[in-house]
């Protein structure tokens, strides 16, 4: 046999090509689309699912807020409830049932009329969820804010908040619960809670989850064809090529048209790649900018946007492993001896501040008033002779290869704050761990975890969604019980009068900060950045920022 | 030759059973889970047992392995964890990325390498030699995303030349096929798709080819080294052959054995190589797929697309044995 030739090679190669050329169709439109109304905005996953009530992660919510709306949402570049799909909303004398006053004259993505019929229908899917829709990793906001359903058909599930629906007229629709909340109506501008066309939701029987619970399969709705009422309608998911197109929707009614006639949300995990590809024009902006390059990029002249800081970095101290620490006088003495300004100042994004308590400013219910530990390192000594803790040793965790918007470099604050903690005479025994899963799971179960970082970042503007969810509870990641504590935070709940329940939250804070099961560290706020001609984006603390008012400087 | 085929494609069968039961007891070893990485830092302890009740894994590792095996048997690789898509599904949108990815990285180590080896071979000692020799060190030596990242940032972030990230400019509205977009591009005579994937294979191309060529050359020129010194290229040239006749017929087709070989091996290290590129280079691909599916202890991804790589590799290796009948007649695969 003759070697093949270079020649034959070729002209092999040219008559397949030809031969598959034409083959297929293509299934492309007139595309007149011009680069200016067309903007590509790189961001860190893929989208898990199209339908926000099954997702909740970061990608997928932000989408679905071009996509979707929501009752209520939260004022632009802000925490406030400002009205969404509904105009208005009140509570009756109990606090249990809410009046929602609904626009008119909106239409879902599909044609059909959203009034009180649609809310309902949608609370109605929701409640009514059965078998896998119930899975925890299927509905998870759900039962974070609600609890349970209608049926639930885990032991482990909680009665559900939610109790009912019903449309009074087209305009006019009263939700029922089952008892007063901290989380009525804020959580309501959660994504999860957007409000979906009920015709798109039985047509592509959104809510039947197929395959197994080992094995779950996203009905077609969640994959393909999310409906809304929002400024951009759902065009294409290329899982392959890691881009989900939006168009504009053209019949918008909420407000004014978007003024993109495309928006293409492309996946770029790596940060400097996506660093990379706003300079060399591949993408017209992304999120989650590392602090190292807010400067240079500004620099450059690209749109830096600074979101309000809605999060909270802590140092959690576990009282169940070492004895030692469940001794206040210990922790206050770890408090003490953390320089935090040092670590703000060096460490942190511009715009970073001290945590006095474990909330931002910007949330009701911080106080003014708490007890501050501040840098003094002859204090930190002194509390720990006099509670006999002059030699201790203690297991620190920390996170690697990972970035949080509250945490942008965990191995930089873990020297720091280590070398703080030895300069008083505590002895650290450095553990890193890759955040997921292994980090992850060793501080929030068991006892080997001594001191850890971790931080939380706000769903909606309610207190209870920073410190009740730290602390309302026992954690094995805290290891302590305090009972007194957990009680005052259920007052807190239950009290339907916001002012008085932001006064109950003034004082929790206090008695957080006095019994001090970890150390507050900072609140960042993180950036997102814009083409240099790109405007018209406002930075959100909860992340929502609508794209709908983009566009390109002319 | 038709046994030999099937004869290797019949070791297959016990090779990738124990595969499985490797695979399968080293990843439910491992710390953590799934429910981890889906609830991030929001799990409570409760809501990660409820979790991992659902997708069966407190069950006895024999229970969920007999599963997972049930399945196989009937061609199903169950459904991603994470992203709630068929394994097949996820594989069939990623692999012809990495494909393309490392058979433009192949072809570029190829038709650079070999040519590069055989001129060093000839002028040994000379410049040429020792600038390949040199090259092809760095070449091993150089970290893969350092690469990248340099040759993103002259070409793609100062020149504008090249672009950085992706496999297609996602405003140019492509139609998929087969997810090999080249090809698609063609299938479709959408001629700008197909020049548009090709535009975005280069960089990312030629940092993957970085390690394989410089192994070609070392090898090819080895090779060749070797060949020339042999009594029938001695007899060749004293029978008054042409130097391009005893080139192509008698040292080239002889030296390619080895390099054939390497380069079987090569394409299985091409797809670790491909893990780093395509995460720099946002190029949707198993590589990144994986490294993702390792962190979030998505078992059944890991499984089918670990099980597909070997068989995958395999093929190609057969097909490697079979090139040597072509190179050398005297090998007859039996």
């Amino acid at each position: 046999m003759r070697a093949p030739r270079p020649k034959v090679a070729i002209a092999a190669v040219a008559v397949a090509a030809l031969a598959v050329a034409g083959c297929a169709e293509s299934d492309r439109g007139d595309s007149g689309a011009s680069q200016k109304d067309t903007l590509v905005f790189g961001v860190a996953g893929d989208p898990k699912v199209l339908d926000p009530s099954l997702a909740s992660d970061g990608e997928s919510l932000r989408v679905a807020r071009q996509v979707f709306e929501t009752l209520v949402r939260p004022e632009e570049g802000g925490t406030k409830i400002t009205p969404g799909l509904a105009e208005s909303w009140t509570p009756d004398a109990t606090g249990t049932v809410w009046t929602f006053k609904l626009k008119s004259g909106v239409k879902f993505h599909d044609g059909t009329d959203f009034n009180a019929e649609a809310v309902c229908a949608n609370f109605n899917r929701w409640f009514n969820a059965k078998g896998l829709m119930q899975s925890p990793d299927v509905t998870p906001y759900w039962q974070d804010v609600m609890g349970g359903f209608a049926a639930n058909e885990r032991t482990d599930l909680p009665p559900s908040l939610f109790k009912s629906c019903a449309a009074k007229d087209a305009t006019t629709v009263d939700l029922a619960f089952t008892r007063v909340s901290s989380k009525v109506p804020a959580a309501l501008m959660l994504p999860s809670f957007s409000i979906h066309s009920p015709k798109a939701l039985e047509q592509y029987q959104a809510s039947t989850i197929g395959g197994s619970a080992d094995n779950i399969q996203y009905p077609s709705y969640a994959m393909e064809h999310p409906t809304g009422t929002g400024p951009f309608k759902f065009k294409s998911w290329d899982v392959a090529n890691k881009t989900l197109t939006l168009e504009r929707n053209e019949e918008y009614t909420g407000g004014p048209k978007a003024k993109l006639k495309t928006l293409i949300f492309k996946t770029i995990s790596d940060e400097n790649a996506r660093k990379q590809a706003l300079r060399s024009g591949d993408i017209q902006g992304y999120d989650l900018v590392g602090p190292a390059d807010v400067e240079p990029l500004k620099g450059e002249g690209f749109n830096m946007l600074t979101r309000p800081a809605f999060n909270i970095l802590y140092l959690a101290i576990n009282q169940k492993g070492n004895p030692k620490l469940a001794d206040p006088k210990v922790r206050q003495a770890i408090a003490y001896a953390l320089n935090r300004q040092a670590l703000v100042d060096s460490k942190l994004p511009p715009g970073a501040k001290v945590a006095t308590q474990f909330m931002p400013d910007t949330v009701e219910g911080w106080n003014s008033n708490v007890t501050q530990y501040s840098y003094d390192v002859n204090k930190a000594k002194q509390l720990l002779a006099e509670a006999g803790a002059s030699n201790l040793t203690l297991r620190f965790h920390y996170p690697t290869e990972v970035t949080r918007p509250y945490m942008p470099n965990p191995k930089d604050l873990f020297e720091l704050l280590s070398a703080d903690l030895q300069a008083v005479g505590i002895k650290i025994t450095p553990i890193p761990l890759k955040w997921t899963p292994d980090y992850l799971n060793a501080t929030s179960t068991g006892t080997e975890h001594d001191l850890h970082f971790l931080g939380w970042t706000g769903d909606y503007g309610d207190g209870y969604n920073f410190i009740g969810t730290m602390f309302d509870r026992q954690k094995p990641e805290w290891g302590f019980n305090n009972p007194e504590l957990f009680e005052l935070f259920k007052k807190a709940d239950t009290t339907a009068d916001a002012a008085a329940r932001y006064e109950l939250y003034k004082e929790l804070n206090a008695k957080i900060m006095e019994f001090l099961p970890g150390v507050p560290i900072s609140h960042s706020p993180p950036a997102i950045v814009f083409g240099k001609d790109v405007t018209g984006v406002k930075a959100s603390p909860l992340t929502d920022e609508r794209f709908a008012t983009a566009e390109f400087k002319s | 030759m038709f046994r030999f085929i099937v004869r290797r494609l019949l070791q297959l069968i016990p090779a990738l059973f124990g595969l499985s039961i490797l695979l399968f007891i080293w990843l439910h070893r491992l710390p953590g889970g799934p429910e981890t990485a889906i609830l991030g830092e929001r799990g409570t302890p409760e809501m990660r047992a409820a979790i991992r009740e659902n997708l069966g894994l407190d069950e006895p590792i024999l229970v969920q392995y007999g599963r997972f095996m049930q399945r196989m048997f009937r061609l199903d690789l169950g459904t991603s964890i994470a992203t709630k898509r068929e394994v097949t599904t996820e594989f069939l949108q990623r692999f012809p990325g990495t494909v393309e990815l490392a058979a433009t990285a192949m072809i570029i180590a190829i038709l650079v390498g070999i040519p590069l080896g055989y001129l060093a071979a000839r002028r040994r000692g000379r410049l040429l030699d020792h600038v390949s020799v040199a090259g092809s060190l760095i070449g091993v030596c150089i970290p893969v995303f350092f690469l990248a990242y340099v040759l993103k940032a002259i070409f793609a972030e100062n020149l504008h030349l090249f672009p950085a990230s992706g496999r297609q400019d996602p405003t140019i509205e492509a139609t998929r096929i087969t997810n090999f977009f080249v090809l698609d591009g063609l299938m479709t005579r959408e001629w700008d798709a197909a020049a548009d994937a090709l535009w975005h294979l280069v960089l990312p191309g030629l940092a993957l080819a970085s390690i394989p060529l410089a192994i070609i050359v070392r090898i090819t020129r080895a090779s060749v080294l070797e060949v020339l010194g042999e009594d029938f290229v001695r007899t060749a040239e004293a029978k008054g052959l042409t130097e391009r006749v005893v080139r192509q017929r008698h040292v080239l087709r002889n030296a390619m054995l080895p390099v054939a070989t390497t380069i079987g091996l090569l394409t299985g290290g091409l797809l670790s190589g491909a893990v780093l590129t395509e995460t720099v280079f946002a190029f949707s691909g198993i590589g990144a797929f994986i490294a993702d599916s390792i962190s979030q202890r998505d078992y059944p991804v890991l499984m089918g697309f670990i099980m597909i790589i070997a068989v995958v590799f395999v093929l190609v290796n057969l097909l490697v044995d079979l090139s040597y009948s072509l190179i050398d007649p005297r090998v007859r695969v039996r």
